[in-house]
């Protein structure tokens, strides 16, 4: 199951996310902010994971753990929906 | 390709309900150092969890309570309360700095004299002393606070037994307009008992009374209890002279004295609402002087207080275990420390701060300890930063009652370190080893095992 961020979602660069169905908003720090830009351009969590390890100074294992929540997390926002 | 710097990416709700009243301010520094010395040095040296100590902490603590009492009332005395924090290293700097010994049992009584305390400087209080105790109290002429009649009936056999008169205080509890009253200690002033053991004493002719002693409460941040408190035990003293015309040499108001911590489910931090040294001095030392003594009869005044002269001198260094999402999707985080090293915890909302730079980004966290148990939070809910498995964190105002109430639970009892005027560490307690538990164990025949 890939994420996929649901549609409509105000994200601004600085980190401020508006979700206009629930009214909902968020902050999200910088890396978030990259990761949800992936997300809106349909890149897999491999993807994601591959781009992590290559821009910043984490090794795989961590980053694999963190991507993990943060996906958790923005699903228990009903920030995303899993593709099949 | 310089790769950029990784923190874990985090998304925090906005949460649009009433603002509070007064926003708190989320701490921007790391508390890398505990007097001058790294706390990752600390770590590397001596392990994680870690208690810590500060000689100059300490030291300027105690000056602060001198000061604010000497500077109002004439004659004053602090005794060491030794259940507070009996570990020896500590009680002998409050000796050096002048302070006398409180203790509640015999082996606290035996742990000031080999403290090299003068067994005069020694006030013993707490219901359970045996025979043995008083004996040795009474041969080194020490304090014996009574506590229960049972208490001074013997007390008046041991006088005669060992031909001596021992010097002794009754313990009074009384009315200062708080709750709860404190009443399981000592004897009652406002329903007469206090006066029928006095009346006990003085018509024994065997014990010489020679204080008033009162403790009213733990943690109480209310001055005004002690005013009334020391209006009472005056009272009382001048209406014995009247009647004896006998002089009580000394007045303990005893301890209760808060420290900077936080107590739970307070609206506003500790160390912005909780009374200072001055404010307890202001209120006692009016009531003193209100009172119906001539300025040179005025008693000596003895301070037991505990807390508040150690819990900011102590300080738990701990090392982040794990981090986990709970179902309810708030963030949890694992400590090396749990509740059985920190029993405060129970108590205080302790403050916390990370040992390394961290970013401005903070979520809410529960902190747990390293125990197999429920009951295990170190802070139900605390703004921390995004802190790593290995990170360290420094727990703040870990001074009084951890180190005599803490427990082998699961996890060994850590080291104790103290941090001397000169910025050296010492070790003053050493780290427990897994055969600790075992050292007092006794295995019956039947159940030995075949070698």
């Amino acid at each position: 199951m890939e994420p996929s961020l649901i549609k409509d979602i105000a994200l601004s660069d600085s980190g401020f996310i508006f979700n206009p169905v629930t009214g909902e908003s968020f902050t999200v720090n910088p890396i978030g902010v990259g990761i949800l830009n992936q997300l809106r351009l349909g890149k897999a969590r491999q993807e994601i994971l591959d781009q992590l390890v290559v821009e910043f100074q984490v090794d795989l294992e961590q980053a694999e753990r963190d991507l993990m929540d943060f996906l958790n997390l923005l699903k228990h926002f009903r920030l995303v929906s899993s593709n099949e | 390709m310089t790769r950029k710097e990784y923190e874990r990416p985090l998304i925090r709700k906005l949460e649009t309900g009433m603002p509070g009243k007064f926003g708190m301010r989320n701490d921007l520094n790391p508390k890398t150092h505990i007097d001058e010395v790294a706390v990752s040095d600390l770590v590397r040296k001596y392990g994680s969890p870690l208690f810590v100590f500060s000689e100059e902490t300490i030291v300027q603590t105690l000056n602060k309570a001198k000061r604010a009492f000497t500077t109002r009332y004439p004659r004053v005395q602090f005794a060491w309360s030794y259940k507070t924090n009996y570990l020896d290293s500590i009680c002998r700097i409050f000796h050096r700095e002048g302070a006398w010994a409180e203790v509640v049992s015999g082996f606290e009584y035996e742990k000031a004299l080999n403290n090299q305390v003068d067994g005069k400087k020694i006030i013993f209080n707490g219901p359970d002393k045996s025979r043995e105790d008083l004996q040795m109290a009474i041969k080194n002429d020490s304090l014996i606070h009574i506590d229960h009649l049972d208490e001074l009936y013997e007390l008046v056999d041991l006088a005669g037994e060992l031909n001596s008169k021992p010097k002794v205080a009754i313990r009074i509890n009384l009315d200062t307009g708080i709750y709860p009253q404190w009443d399981r200690f000592g004897f009652n002033l406002e329903n007469g008992q206090a006066w029928d053991a006095i009346n006990k004493i003085m018509h024994s002719g065997k014990l010489e009374l020679t204080g008033l002693h009162c403790h009213i409460g733990t943690f109480i941040s209310s001055t005004g209890a002690y005013g009334i408190a020391a209006a009472k035990l005056a009272q009382l003293a001048i209406d014995i002279r009247n009647k004896y015309k006998f002089a009580i040499k000394y007045l303990d108001l005893g301890g209760g004295f808060v420290s900077r911590n936080t107590l739970k489910g307070s609206y506003l931090p500790g160390p912005d609402v909780n009374p200072t040294f001055d404010d307890y001095a202001e209120a006692i030392a009016t009531s003193l002087h209100n009172s119906g003594f001539e300025t040179q009869e005025l008693p000596l005044l003895i301070l037991e207080t505990g807390r508040a002269l150690i819990d900011e001198a102590g300080y738990l260094i701990s090392t982040v275990l794990a981090n986990k999402r709970l179902a309810s999707g708030s963030r949890s985080t694992v400590i090396d420390a749990g509740v059985n090293l920190l029993f405060t915890s129970f108590w205080y909302d302790h403050k916390i701060l990370p040992a390394q730079p961290f970013s401005q980004y903070f979520e809410e966290t529960l902190l747990c300890g390293p125990l197999c148990m429920n009951i295990d939070v170190i802070r139900n809910s605390i703004n921390l930063p995004l802190l790593k498995k290995g990170e360290r964190i420094v727990i703040f105002s870990t001074g009084a009652y951890n180190i005599t109430q803490w427990m082998q639970f699961i996890t060994m009892r850590p080291a104790v370190v103290l941090i001397s005027s000169s910025g050296e560490p010492h070790v003053i307690r050493k780290r427990e080893g897994r055969d600790n538990p075992g050292l007092m164990e006794q295995i019956p025949g039947f159940l030995e095992l075949n070698k």
